[in-house]
């Protein structure tokens, strides 16, 4: 093998200042799931203790106060810090240029900006924590928001960076995907994951500039008693409540659009198989983070809307169930005919089949608007979410991760210990989850620290769960990078899975630091498994 | 059915609260059917499918979409949620539309507890009173900032803002007494803002009604204390025992008696009558060191004899515990 062909983006060049300044998007990538995989592990450290103090009724371990600030913290740390940009930006970065056959994104400075934006906004967040926290729950509803004494500046000054990195990391790849593409690279030979992205960066764009017009109102009236927001100083608290949501659903689709072009992906690979409704799966994506813009005010069925948005809302809610339906039959009619491999990253695909259509059920229930009312704020609400958030998006996340390791860090992690973690996650999840939708049904209202006694069979035996779910995503993560250790690279030309799109076909694993050591020549379109054979390194 | 309803629900007593958890059947028993052919249809492709042991690798079938299926899929979920939709809507419908002869009862929410205000006159704290086979109409504001009126077993619940009002009803089908909880997060004390909704025959509800604030006056006054201790919510943040809540405990506070207390400031001051009686009227302007400023005011929501009952009321405690 040339000298040439041994040097890889992990190696070369040399030193930490060549990381910290890399214009390399697979770089910026890894630097983002660090990131992302440090406020992952925080946020389910905070989770962790929740269900700790939510095992018994009473104020066990910590006071209302401590619980109301380690809540706020867990969603706004998963959202804002881990799940929005993880994916994109982890992801995403890594892979976007090469499934396209291009050297890099389009804009590898302002890449490299969206990074800094990022962990500058991340200080403002951990700034907030060391300096006594905040309590108001991640949706900062006015006028609690404006009036508690917390720290509620900071955390929302840190969203608001944030949120610079989201609308310029969706740029850079909306640009990237017009342009950087190889010759023949047509929309309709992209693949799944490419599609998904440029679904996300729409959002991304249009969406989180509303967020952070929304901080910085809510940042004004606290600093200079602008009444907007309180009542008290002659604001609308539910005026907040749309411009929040009109954010913050759309964000949903931040978070779970990726998820589902990651599934696109694993799905056809390892069932080596064409996959199933390509041209519905890519237009539903952008039907999805359509619609998805318009169904905001299904989070304020109980605020008092009139009578006509709420009909209204509730309507345009199921529109995007169908589609969102419809992929999931698409995924699960992929494996037809196929060669289906029970690899991690499958497993993860099939829970995330299983786990995810619970989530997408269960939102049917809260789209009905007489339900929802009894429903709105309770455990069923953070059983739905989670199902989608966690069930969804984190264990397609942990797939893709899984999927892609020996491609970014080309070395193999043991699959026995990946595969038992998986199945740990997926028991872990249900048992935590499973049982706060009967919480919910029985009325148990969400944001509380302590609770009646006729609910703590359920709290505690969803508090055990947690313990198994949080050790497996531990265990898992672990595996990974115990492959890391020396002496345990794989073969450059290492194809594990038998994928075939770009980053698997025409570079090595981990890829050049320019990625391809020429322009590569699509010879096939990404699921052709009809049509070509390519052997899988791993035969299971 | 009706042993998964005690299951899976708190009891059914408002008027449409079967209806709701009939619409909640209806999604429930279709969702397990979408499920079932999910999962199954998933597990059994994939294994039947499976690469075994020994197998070649091979070009797979190029078949990727079925118009027949795709219309099915389609056109089934789209059958379910129009029928899940219009009966939402027309359960809704039947929720917000209040009854002419309804009774009107004006709940405020204050960080954090409730007060029901009657329409003659009369005013309870954390305890509602209604009559059952009544249509109560509930118009619902709050104080400070947002909370959220729940009563699971009416399955209804409903915002209550600072800046306007919103309303919600229901009749209550059988006596009782039930849970009511706050489901807008309001700070420290949001999972302690519960309150109970009592359900009388209607005579009955006409005696409680007519006594309301004059049967207070013939009773000693720490017993009256005792009374408005939990009638008037103090219970929420303070305890009997000696141990901390939101606020201070009251047998803490009485063993103090007469010694000197540390506010948040610096500053200190004697715990005496006067003390107590300016801690309730304005909590604002003395914060024991160690305590948020939380408390909420009850300028206006109690007389001067209720304020000497309370004050005889957390004395007494002290005598009480030396015994």
């Amino acid at each position: 093998m040339a000298e040439n062909q041994k040097q890889n983006y992990l190696t070369h060049p040399k030193g930490i200042m060549s990381w910290l300044l890399t214009l390399d998007h697979k770089r910026i990538g890894l630097m983002y799931l660090f990131g992302g995989i440090i406020f992952f592990f925080l946020g389910g450290v905070l989770a962790l203790g929740m269900r700790l103090e939510l095992a018994a009724p009473g104020n066990d371990f910590v006071s209302n106060d401590t619980y109301n600030n380690m809540y706020t913290l867990h969603g706004a740390i998963m959202i804002f810090l881990f799940i929005i940009p993880a994916i994109p930006g982890a992801l995403g970065n890594i892979l976007l240029p090469l499934m396209l056959g291009a050297k890099d994104v389009a804009f590898p400075r302002l890449n490299l900006a969206s990074f800094y934006i990022y962990t500058i906004g991340a200080l403002f967040v951990m700034y907030t924590i060391i300096s006594g926290g905040v309590d108001t729950g991640w949706t900062f509803y006015t006028p609690y928001s404006t009036t508690s004494t917390s720290n509620v500046i900071p955390m929302t000054m840190g969203i608001f960076v944030i949120g610079f990195s989201s609308i310029l990391t969706g740029l850079n790849f909306i640009a990237t995907i017009h342009k950087m593409r190889i010759p023949g690279l047509t929309w309709y030979k992209l693949p799944l994951f490419v599609w998904a992205l440029y679904g996300t960066s729409l959002v991304q764009i249009t969406a989180t500039p509303v967020i952070a017009i929304t901080m910085v109102l809510l940042i004004l009236e606290r600093l200079l008693g602008i009444g907007i927001f309180d009542p008290a100083l002659g604001g609308d608290p539910v005026l907040y409540q749309h411009f929040f949501w009109f954010y913050s659903h759309p964000a949903v689709y931040i978070m779970i659009l990726p998820a589902f072009g990651i599934i696109s992906e694993i799905i056809p690979v390892h069932s080596r198989k064409k996959v199933w409704g390509y041209k519905f799966i890519a237009f539903s994506t952008l039907s999805i983070a359509f619609i998805g813009f318009l169904v905001w005010g299904h989070h304020m069925f109980t605020s008092g809307q009139s009578v006509f948005s709420q009909i209204v809302f509730s309507f345009i809610t199921y529109f995007v169930g169908i589609p969102t339906g419809v992929k999931i039959f698409s995924w699960m009619l992929t494996m037809y005919k196929g060669q289906v491999s029970f690899t991690p990253p499958m497993l993860y695909a099939l829970s995330f089949l299983f786990l995810f259509t619970i989530g997408g059920l269960t939102g049917i229930f809260l789209g009905a608007v007489a339900l929802d009312i009894h429903l709105h704020d309770t455990y069923f609400v953070v059983a739905h979410f989670h199902y989608v958030m966690q069930g969804g998006t984190i264990i397609a996340f942990l797939g893709g991760l899984h999927h892609w390791w020996p491609k970014s860090m080309g070395t193999m992690y043991n699959q026995t210990v990946a595969s038992i973690c998986c199945l740990g996650v997926f028991l872990g999840f249900n048992g935590t989850f499973f049982p706060q939708f009967l919480l919910g049904l029985r009325g148990m209202p969400r944001r509380y620290a302590t609770y009646d006694q006729q609910f703590a069979e359920l709290h505690n035996y969803s508090s055990f769960w947690s313990g198994i779910l949080g050790l497996s995503i531990f265990i898992s993560i672990m595996n990974l990078l115990w492959s890391l250790r020396k002496n345990n690279k794989l073969d450059p030309g290492t194809n594990p899975w038998g994928g075939m799109t770009l980053e698997w076909t025409h570079t090595t694993s981990p890829p050049h630091p320019h990625n391809f050591e020429e322009e590569p020549v699509l010879e096939h379109g990404p699921y052709d498994y009809d049509k070509v054979i390519v052997e899988p390194t791993f035969k299971k | 059915m009706d042993r998964l309803t005690e299951y899976l629900f708190p009891k059914q007593v408002s008027t449409f609260a079967a209806d709701i958890d009939n619409l909640f059947y209806f999604i429930f028993y279709s969702s397990i059917v979408l499920f079932a052919i999910v999962v199954l249809g998933m597990m059994y492709l994939a294994v039947k499918y499976r690469f075994k042991k020994g197998d070649e690798v091979r070009l797979t079938s190029s078949k990727d979409h079925s118009n027949i299926l795709e219309a099915l899929f389609f056109i089934v979920p789209l059958i379910l949620v129009s029928i899940t939709f219009v009966w939402g809507i027309k359960s809704y419908l039947q929720m917000i539309i209040v009854p002419d002869d309804a009774i009107e009862i004006k709940v405020t929410g204050q960080s954090w507890f409730w007060t029901f205000d009657y329409p003659d006159g009369g005013t309870t704290l954390n305890e509602l009173v209604v009559p059952s086979n009544t249509p109560i109409k509930i118009v619902l504001s709050s104080k400070d900032v947002l909370h959220s009126f729940f009563i699971p077993v009416m399955r209804t619940k409903m915002d209550c803002l600072p800046n306007r009002y919103n309303v919600m009803w229901f009749d209550a089908q059988e006596e009782g007494v039930y849970d009511i909880l706050c489901t807008e997060y309001c700070g420290t004390g949001h999972s302690q803002m519960g309150a109970k909704v009592i359900v009388m025959k209607p005579a009955q509800y006409e005696a409680y009604v007519a006594e309301l604030g004059s049967d207070d006056e013939n009773i000693p006054l720490d017993e009256l204390g005792a009374k408005l201790y939990t009638k008037k919510a103090c219970n929420t943040c303070h305890t009997l025992d000696g141990s901390a809540l939101v606020g201070p405990s009251y047998l803490q506070t009485s063993q103090m008696w007469g010694q000197e207390r540390v506010f948040d400031d610096g500053s200190s001051t004697l715990i005496d009558d006067n003390y107590i009686r300016s801690s309730i009227l304005e909590p604002q302007t003395q914060i024991v060191a160690g305590y948020q400023g939380v408390m909420p005011t009850y300028q206006g929501l109690l007389n001067d004899r209720e304020l000497d009952a309370l004050i005889a009321f957390l004395k007494s405690l002290q005598e009480d515990s030396q015994i």
